[in-house]
This record gives C-alpha cells, structure tokens and sequence, in this order.
C-alpha cells in the first residue's frame, strides 16, 4: 500500500551553506527496512525537484535507524542571501514528510495508529 | 570515578538563557557550553559592525551572564561561550563592564585569531587559494566583496584557557562542539590525539550545541511533538561524561522536554553531512559505531563514538556583499483569496517590468498555501482557503530598487483587489550576503592563536 512518511518516520532538517540536510527516523526496526529499501535518491530528487537542486546523497544509519539525505544547492545559495521564508530549510523535513512510499500494511506503526 | 557534567547554553544568537537556571541550580553541571553563532549570525554581527566598529559580537552573552554569574560563581559553574562573534574584544570589554558595575569578580579568557579577513591576501599569496569549498570558485570573484572571513578553531585554546584558571572562556568562531570538547579534554587529560576520545567529545559538543532541539524542543514529527511534556518549562540538555568519553544524556529535574532515543538521534544528525565523516578541527567522527541507549525518565547512554585524525586543514566561514532583498507582502481574505495574491503577484510584475528595474531574482510565495512547504503544498483546498498573504521578494544590485519595490505594494489596498490586511508598513531594503565556505592549512591560523587572561 502507498504510504505517507508522516505515518511511520519523524524527521528534522537544517541548512549548512546552500545544502539542506534531513534526518529521517523510523520508529522501529521493520519499518526501517522498508524506508532502507524505498527511499532512494532517485525518488528523493524526484520529490524534491521544485527546489532545482543539485545532487542527492544519501546515507543509511543502521545503529540508529536512520536515513541521512542531503539536497546540495538546494537554498538559494545559502541562508543569508536566499529570498524565501524557510531560508533555513527547517521545513524541508516536512516536505519529505509528504513522500509516499510503497509499505506492508503490517508495520508495527500503521497498526498502533 | 570522575564525571564531568556540561549542560548546553544558549544554542544561537537571541536564544533564551532562562532554562540555564535550572542546569546551574539543580543540574550539578560544571561548565556551561554556550553556541551563540550559526553561518547566518556571522552575517547579521557584520551588519552590526558596519553601523558600529565597537560591535559585532552577540549582545546577548552579557545579558545573559549579567543574570547568570551570580548563580554560576557560587557554585563554581565555568562558561564557555562563542559569544565573541567577530570582535571578542568588544565582547570583553562589555563583559568587564558588567562585571565592574556589579562588583563581581572572575577571571575571563578571550581567546582570538580566528579572524583571517585581514589576511586573505597574505595566505593567497602564500600558496592558500581558499577556493569555494562546494563549487571549487576562485575566491577572486567575491575578494572585494567580502566582509568577514574566520576559520572554524578547535578546542585546544580551549581547553588552555581552562588550564591557566579561567572562569569564563570567551571566543569567537569555534566549532560549535569545541566549546564542549575543550572543558572534557580539560578535566581528563585527554591526549589530543586520542581520537576516539575526541569523537565522543564532539558527539557530546554536537548534541548540546542547540540547546533545546537536544531535549524535545523543535521534534520533528506528525503528533509525536505534541507529545513531549511542558514545553514552556523545556529543560535544556546536560551530558554527564565520563573519562572514557562515554556520557548519560539528560536534563535537569523537575523541567520540561524530552530526552529519549527519538529526541537525542534528531539532534545527532542535524546540520551533519557526511555522518560517517563528520569533520570539526580536532576530529572527524564516525556516527556509525554510536551506541544510543533509551535507559528511560530522560536519560539516554551515548557510547561508542569512533574517530579519525583530525584533517590538516581548517574550514574558514566568509560572507561577501551579494546585492539587497526587497520584500513587499499583501493579505486577503475570502472569497479567492490566493487567486487575489495571484493577481496581486502579476500586478506588481507588470510594474517592476515598466520601471525598468534590473531584478535578478523574483521569488513568489503564499503564506497559508505554499511558503513554507514549496512545490510540495498540496493543492486540494488552494482556492477555498479563508485567507492567504502574498510575499514576494527580489534580488537586486541596487539598493534604491529594493527600498522601491516594498513601497509597490500599500498602493493595492485601494486599487487592487478587494478585502485586504495587513497594510502594516514597508519593509526596508536588507543587505543579502553569500557565504563562502573554504579550507587553510591549519598551522597558518594557529601560529595567530592569542589567549589573553584578565581578572575583572
């Protein structure tokens, strides 16, 4: 089934010159797998790619369950010259929040919600 | 066996200190870490040095010492703050002032050479191109442009300004976790080149350098945020370390937030590139042989933190003039709203286009639509909304064409579409700066390095 990264992963984001950077957290070892499997940086880009940003990079964490994605050229250049609102990507994450991945129904987190 | 507990300051410039208080008070911290710079506050310290040559360093840290000291020297809490910016000098003497007029006393380090603007010829000359980090741009294009340029130092002066009594270690551009490393690598002797010791040093310095995003604050998620206790009382984090480098992550009793595996791993990878090569001047950490144990009430075991020789080189941060912002903003309510921000939008184009104005860039943004969430706001209810905001900016050489283009926009509350707010002014040209990140050989800047000890 199609399912909303809101539903089973939290995340945070932040800037570092013109790149914006996410974590991407899964609540559980299952569905860690799945987001390890389905959230590639083709997909990224494709998400992303009203931002023109440059390339993706993308790093799985098993220690920590985790997924560490960078868009490079992704501000504007940077926070202190860049005309929009979120000049400090906070809101990236939630963004990528938004993507849809293919998922089991039965993932520990879909059920207890 | 030994312990030493450091707990997070403030965690950018404008911070709040109130919850340092209860670190001091009731969290039996040693020394506070307190990260008053960003990338964006260098450039905003620059703006305020160019008005004023005695200021460019954050106003806060005396305010916030002003109301600590008192707390801090009873119990014999050292500071370690970057609230130097790019004139640690000013910051003492401010410092010294306030010291003066309450009558206390304290031994304050000011630790300088991070400042390479006034040298960038001298090292370009000398063999360093300080090309752009990123792009690999020759730094010729922006060098009459720039307005600062100081490198990222380490935690050594640091932790030798502790060495020599300070109470207050005062600095400007340090890597934000250095200003956590410096006191451990104090207080245990760790040898510099104890690499794997460094690495939980700077994992520890990372995870306190943003205070509250470090227990629950700013916990990025659907619901789970609203689960986090008494945000109004959020506690800022403490790491208890010990002489291994291993550390129980947690806050002061009786606060708000939360520290849990959740909170503690946002924290961990925030700001982070590369998470296997995680560079700072004294280390580069690996964060794959973490180890971070959930014991439970707000208390999380890091161990497990493995490092890599420090790199030879130093990041420099350098700002350069890079033109001014206009903004203009303009709000409607219902019945279409955002189809009269659209209108609103297509207006002022029209008329920037018959001025003639030399616009570089336009940026169009829908606030309660699409400002914060881009291309990816979903549009289902776009023209239903109850009300919508038109913000739209540009980039221009030209001072007087930014100043110009907010004043477009009052004009449309009587001639544009109708059922307007927020008529509340216009906003003033701001002077937009590009950041230049690039690397130096790391002796060229710590043969300048300058610890000065004063007794107030």
């Amino acid at each position: 089934m199609r399912v909303p990264l809101w539903k089973i992963a939290h995340a945070r984001s932040g800037d570092k010159a013109d790149r914006a950077d996410i974590g991407l957290f899964a609540f559980d070892a299952g569905t860690y797998a799945v987001l390890k499997r389905e959230v590639t940086r083709e997909r990224l880009a494709a998400h992303f790619a009203g931002f023109n940003a440059g390339p993706v990079e993308l790093w799985p964490l098993d220690n920590i369950l985790a997924l560490k994605i960078v868009l490079n050229g992704a501000l504007q250049g940077g926070a202190a010259r860049s005309l929009r609102m979120d000049n400090l990507g906070k809101c990236v994450a939630a963004q990528l929040l938004r993507m849809e991945i293919e998922a089991p129904e039965d993932l520990p987190r879909l059920k207890a919600n | 066996m030994k312990s030493v507990r450091v707990g997070a300051g403030l965690g950018f410039y404008g911070d709040s200190w109130r919850p340092v208080r209860a670190s001091i008070e009731r969290g039996g911290v040693q020394y506070i870490a307190s990260d008053h710079l960003s990338e964006l506050t260098l450039a905003i310290l620059q703006k305020d040095r160019q008005k004023d040559p005695a200021a460019g360093y954050a106003r806060d840290g005396v305010p916030m010492l002003a109301e600590l000291w008192p707390l801090a020297a009873k119990r014999g809490v050292k500071f370690v703050l970057n609230a130097g910016g790019l004139n640690p000098q000013g910051a003492r003497a401010a410092i010294a002032r306030a010291f003066h007029d309450q009558g206390w006393k304290a031994k304050i380090a000011t630790v300088t050479g991070d400042s390479v603007l006034e040298r960038i010829d001298e090292l370009r000359s000398g063999g360093e191109p300080l090309a752009h980090m990123d792009t690999g741009a020759d730094l010729a294009a922006v060098r009459d442009r720039m307005l600062f340029a100081n490198a990222y130092l380490g935690a050594q002066p640091i932790a030798e300004a502790l060495a020599q009594g300070a109470d207050i270690v005062l600095t400007g551009r340090v890597a934000d976790a250095a200003l956590t490393l410096g006191p451990l690598a104090y207080e245990f002797g760790w040898q510099w080149d104890d690499w794997d010791r460094m690495a939980a040093g700077l994992t520890l310095g990372h995870l306190l350098e943003c205070s509250g995003q470090g227990s629950g604050g700013n916990f990025g998620s659907a619901g789970e945020w609203a689960k986090v206790p008494d945000h109004a009382h959020l506690g800022y984090p403490i790491a208890e370390v010990s002489e291994d480098g291993s550390a129980l992550f947690t806050k002061p009793p009786g606060t708000g937030g939360r520290v849990s595996f959740d909170t503690v791993r946002q924290q961990l990878l925030y700001e982070v590139h590369n998470p296997h090569a995680y560079y700072s001047p004294d280390v580069v950490l690996d964060m794959g042989s973490l180890k971070i144990e959930d014991r439970g009430n707000d208390c999380v075991r890091i161990a497990g933190a493995s490092g890599a020789a420090r790199p030879q080189t130093l990041k420099i941060v350098a700002g350069y003039q890079d033109g001014w912002m206009g903004t203009g903003m303009i709000g409607f309510a219902w019945p279409e709203a955002y189809a009269k921000c659209e209108k609103s939008a297509e207006i002022v184009r029209t008329l920037v286009m018959e001025q003639g104005w030399a616009v570089e860039d336009t940026n169009v943004e829908y606030i309660g639509y699409n400002s914060l969430l881009g291309a990816n706001a979903d549009p289902t209810y776009r023209d239903q909304l109850n009300e919508c905001f038109l913000r739209m900016t540009i980039r221009t050489r030209d001072r007087r064409i930014a100043d110009s283009f907010g004043r477009l926009f009052p004009w449309l509350g009587l001639s544009g579409p109708p059922y307007v707010g927020s008529l509340k002014g216009v906003q003033p040209a701001r002077e937009l700066l590009g950041i230049w990140p690039a690397l130096v050989r790391r002796e060229l800047v710590e043969k300048n390095i300058k610890i000065e000890l004063e007794s107030v």
